[in-house]
């Protein structure tokens, strides 16, 4: 044995992965661009980040079409714009909340391919919340000129556009 | 050829010639840095060193450039001139920087309004641009609609 004696065997939850720690430029109701995904080249507004470490966005849902929806800070651009959200009540989401609920496996004769892909209905509950959040933000929205039609665009480059010399 | 290299060359010489605003690298002259650390700032010729190198100030206490020697190809001649001896100190070079109001000339060039333009346009934020757009698709509508108009007459 050596006279120091021997160390504690290292804990093997050491290198657990933290959630991700959220870019200084977003802040609550800064406007996002989504750069991946069903909804790529969105505007949409930041309302918090999940204890995943996901951000929690929304269109707001009647602008854009984007409910409130999670997305991975690596796939955004955060621009300078900022929307006031302070009136819009965001505790009750968690990542639970998203979850998608698990399905049991059909074992139908067909296997694989007949596989009923059930469409999630929409619950009343997930419209309502949606709803509930926006008409705050949509309120704070109406107030500044010309930001309705700015989330309702979508982002693009033109010709001669070079996204590391552009301010976001 | 029909034009001999001297001739040409002669023919632009006259040609520059007739032109009033002939800009000379001469002392007072006063030029924009286009190249290195110093780029963007404008100098004051204070005297000629040799066929490509000039001697430059600031002047130092305007705009911190301190007096040195700076090649030509780094200078940019603008149409602005003041009266200095070759070879004045500071004092002298204010004296009369300040009596031709060097500042509000350059502010006033289209020259500078260019650059004050084309730096605003990168400055822009993703909701500025957005905001331009919409302002140039408004403009061209009314424009448009207009020509349309005088065109059926």
């Amino acid at each position: 044995f050596p006279p120091g004696g021997v160390p504690p065997p290292l804990s093997p939850r050491r290198n657990v992965a933290k959630p991700a720690k959220l870019r200084e430029s977003i802040t609550p109701g800064t406007v996002l661009i989504l750069l991946s995904g069903r909804f790529r080249g969105k505007r949409v507004v930041f309302l918090k980040q999940l204890e995943s470490g996901l951000l929690l966005v929304t269109g707001p849902y009647k602008i854009n079409g984007v409910p409130l929806r999670r997305i991975n800070q690596a796939f955004v651009i955060a621009t300078s714009t900022k929307v006031d959200v302070s009136g819009a009540d965001v505790k009750k989401f968690n990542d639970a909340y998203f979850a998608r609920p698990k399905t049991k496996a059909t074992k139908s004769a067909d296997g694989f391919f007949a596989a009923e892909s059930q469409k999630q209905e929409l619950s009343a509950d997930r419209i309502a919340d949606q709803k509930a959040v926006d008409a705050k933000i949509l309120d704070a929205v109406k107030k500044v000129e010309f930001m309705k039609p700015y989330l309702n665009s979508r982002f693009s480059l033109s010709k001669g556009q070079q996204p590391h010399a552009m301010v976001f | 050829t029909s034009c001999s290299r001297p001739q040409t060359e002669l023919l632009f010489h006259f040609l520059n010639m007739a032109d009033e605003n002939r800009r000379l690298v001469e002392a007072g002259r006063v030029c924009l840095v286009n190249f290195g650390p110093l780029v963007g700032k404008l100098v004051v010729i204070v005297n000629v060193v040799d066929g490509k190198r000039v001697l430059v100030d600031g002047p130092s206490t305007v705009n911190g450039v301190p007096r040195q020697i700076m090649p030509l190809a780094r200078l940019s001649l603008t149409i602005i001139k003041i009266d200095i001896e070759p070879g004045s100190r500071l004092p002298t070079l204010m004296k009369a920087y300040k009596a031709a109001d060097v500042q509000k000339q350059w502010a006033e060039s289209s020259w500078a309004k260019g650059i004050a333009k084309k730096a605003a346009k990168t400055k822009l934020s993703d909701f500025d641009r957005f905001k331009v757009m919409v302002a140039r698709k408004t403009r061209a509508r009314v424009v448009n609609t207009h020509m349309k108009k005088m065109l059926k007459k």
